[in-house]
């Protein structure tokens, strides 16, 4: 773990305590989806939660995030309530979108969580747009737009990459490389040096690290988002991680290696977070609180999803538009 | 005859096609190691070689130009979308080239393709994984447009789609991917495209639809008999182009017609053959023809919002009953 006098334990204490939270969310999120209670698709962001929160921790409130399919860290990283996050998974009233989006349209624009996207590579374009709007408006906000190695493939990411660069926007580029996209390794369908190399070809600034070092993913958001908010133009971070899990929750990922999960656990972001805090004297029994802490809040809010109500249905004809709204029952 | 599910079906016509015919290969996501999204390429890799079924990228703008390219080029390919929804990522290539190449360079060109794009709810997959919008291609000149109801129609059709030397835009049903029925293996003919299938016969009311809509119109059908009304029910197949011989002689013979389809029902093609037997059956019609189809919604997530969405049997039947 990339060690650095100026992240102060406690800081990163509180960032673990995002992780864990991200974590113990996405477990809940996996089991009450085989449980039934979350419909759909789950797209779990476990072994992978250091990138999400330490570059969130580098942002301000009213910067802004794009996601892919594969938002809840994003989201909750960005500051949006886990609580309302785990409602809108079981479809209820509270949930984030009032359970019209769920899982893969998880959204809080409260805090600027623009939201994930069924879309692969359309949160590049948008994310354009978007730092377009803040130019226009004056403001010094910065948009990260997170994406998976596999959506590099789309013509938006190296269209969005191109537009970003010719106007100099404020985006910072997160590539989270996991390595592989659905059942299909990345490398196997991708010409050239990568993600970076592409980047670097439209002179786009790009660095690559390991995105499971919590405090090197801190360090390096913090440079390059200053960089960015100091009108110096988009970046890109490649940030190379492990899914530990299935591509989503009912995908038992066959297609890799055996034992090659279980390897990938040694340097899994929690446990390598939590080995440095130990290092700095964070107490084994402040670690274990904090574990059962968002363990317990987590399974709170599992709790209150269930006895959440249901969305009534005239929700269903709400926020489709103003001008040619739909009438419940008519045109039918 | 043996019992097979949709996604068996359409795997099998595939594979009689790719033996019969080596131009016939398929591009797209995963179609390897997952043998597609409901196994309907399951193992064909292997036995066809990476040149047949080929993994791309995600890139569906050219998984579609690609299919263009590889059909102007003498070969017959498969354009696999996995959704509908993703296949919006490639309308360009399929609506101003596919869809135009014949014509413009004068009949020198021909794209004899299949852009394979499975629409509907499956449930929970939300507003960007559920849409049905076949309408839309019915009005594009030089598509062909497929919508199959069951693994015996999902291999004869495919198979046709295959063979058709026009593009042809293939929309199976996520929600069929496990329906099971009975294919007649010895017969390896492909369906006639643009041939409707009557589902079950009947001289009160005319039920035309087509995709997951048949099922749920036959279990109508079926409660409707039991109340006294007799109903026709007509699985279309082929929306582009559709079979109006089939459904003007049904409502020659009931005077009355209900459409309903899963898709939107604003701007639907429900409207069209609504307007084609108003306009042209006139006299023969006890009454208004009727629509149904979805709310002009995006589908929503939440279980009770979803169901509200879906058209179901005893609402097919409730509208069946205000005819009479
Ligand atoms: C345009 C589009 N094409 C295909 C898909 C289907 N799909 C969903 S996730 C996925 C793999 C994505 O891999 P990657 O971008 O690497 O992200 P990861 O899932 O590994 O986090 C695919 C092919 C989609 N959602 N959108």
């Amino acid at each position: 773990m990339a060690q650095d006098q100026a992240n102060e334990p406690a800081r990163i204490f509180d960032m673990f305590r995002k992780m864990l939270l991200i974590r113990a969310f996405e477990e809940a999120a996996g089991e009450n989806f085989f449980a039934g209670n979350v419909r759909g698709s789950v797209h779990q962001y476990i072994g992978e939660e250091a990138i999400a929160v330490g570059i969130c921790a580098n942002l301000r409130d009213d910067d802004l995030l794009t996601s892919y399919h594969r938002g809840h860290g994003h989201s909750i990283a960005k500051g949006a309530d886990p609580r309302a996050m785990m409602l809108e998974l079981f479809g209820r009233v509270g949930g984030t979108s009032g359970g019209k989006g769920g899982s893969m349209h998880i959204a809080d624009f409260s805090v600027g969580m623009l939201g994930a996207n069924g879309v692969i590579a359309d949160g590049c374009t948008i994310s354009v747009g978007a730092a377009q709007a803040i130019k226009l408006l004056k403001q010094d906000k910065i948009i990260v737009n997170f994406i998976g190695d596999g959506g590099i493939n789309r013509g938006p990411f190296m269209e969005a990459l191109n537009w970003a660069k010719v106007y100099e926007l404020p985006v910072l580029f997160v590539c989270e490389n996991n390595q592989i996209a659905a059942t299909t390794t990345t490398k196997t369908v991708t010409a050239g040096d990568g993600i970076a190399a592409r980047a670097e070809s439209y002179g786009i600034p790009a660095v690559t690290i390991d995105g499971n070092d919590l405090l090197l993913v801190d360090r390096t958001a913090a440079k390059l988002i200053s960089e960015i908010r100091g009108g110096g133009g988009p970046r890109l971070m490649q940030a190379m991680t492990y899914r530990l899990r299935g591509h989503f929750a009912h995908d038992k990922a066959l297609y890799r290696a055996e034992g090659e999960a279980e390897a990938a656990l040694e340097h899994e972001p929690v446990r390598r977070a939590e080995a440095w805090l130990l290092e700095q004297g964070i107490s084994e029994s402040e670690i274990t609180n904090a574990k059962e802490e968002a363990e317990a809040r987590i399974a709170q809010y599992v709790e209150d999803a269930h006895n959440a109500p249901w969305p009534d249905l005239k929700a269903a004809f709400t926020d489709v538009q103003d001008v040619g709204a739909p009438v419940p029952g008519a045109g039918q | 005859m043996s019992e097979m599910t949709y996604a068996q079906a359409a795997r099998l016509g595939l594979k009689e096609e790719m033996d019969r015919d080596p131009t016939v290969w398929a591009l797209g996501e995963d179609l390897g190691f997952e043998g597609g999204m409901a196994g309907q390429y399951k193992d064909l890799q292997a036995e066809f070689g990476t040149d047949r079924i080929v993994d791309t990228p995600i890139s569906e703008a050219t998984i579609m130009g690609a299919a263009i390219g590889g059909a102007l080029a003498g070969t017959r390919p498969i354009a696999e979308m996995r959704f509908s929804d993703f296949a919006m990522c490639a309308v360009d290539e399929l609506v101003n080239q596919a869809a135009k190449a014949r014509y413009m360079f004068g009949g020198q060109a021909r794209v004899p393709m299949v852009a394979r794009m499975p629409i509907g709810i499956r449930g929970g997959i939300a507003a960007q994984h559920s849409q049905s919008p076949e309408a839309w291609y019915t009005h594009v000149p030089g598509l062909v447009v497929v919508t199959p109801a069951t693994p015996a129609d999902n291999r004869g059709l495919l198979k046709a789609a295959i063979r058709c030397d026009d593009p042809v835009v293939y929309m199976e049903h996520k929600g069929l991917w496990g329906a099971s029925g009975e294919v007649d293996e010895g017969d390896v003919e492909p369906l006639p495209l643009g041939v409707a299938r009557t589902v079950c016969k009947g001289d009160d009311l005319t039920i035309v639809t087509w995709a997951a809509m048949v099922g749920v119109a036959e279990s109508a059908a079926m409660t409707l008999r039991a109340m006294g009304i007799s109903v026709e029910v007509i699985d279309l197949r082929t929306l582009w182009p559709w079979d109006k011989d089939a459904v003007f002689h049904s409502v020659r013979k009931t005077g009355r017609l209900l459409v309903v389809h899963e898709a939107v029902q604003i701007g639907g093609f429900g409207g069209e053959i609504s307007a084609e037997v108003s306009e042209h059956l006139f006299e023969h019609l006890k009454g208004p023809v009727k629509r149904m189809g979805g709310a002009r919604i995006p589908i929503p997530f939440s279980i009770p919002l979803e169901e509200a969405y879906m058209i179901s049997a005893e609402q097919v039947a409730e509208k069946a009953r205000s005819f009479f």
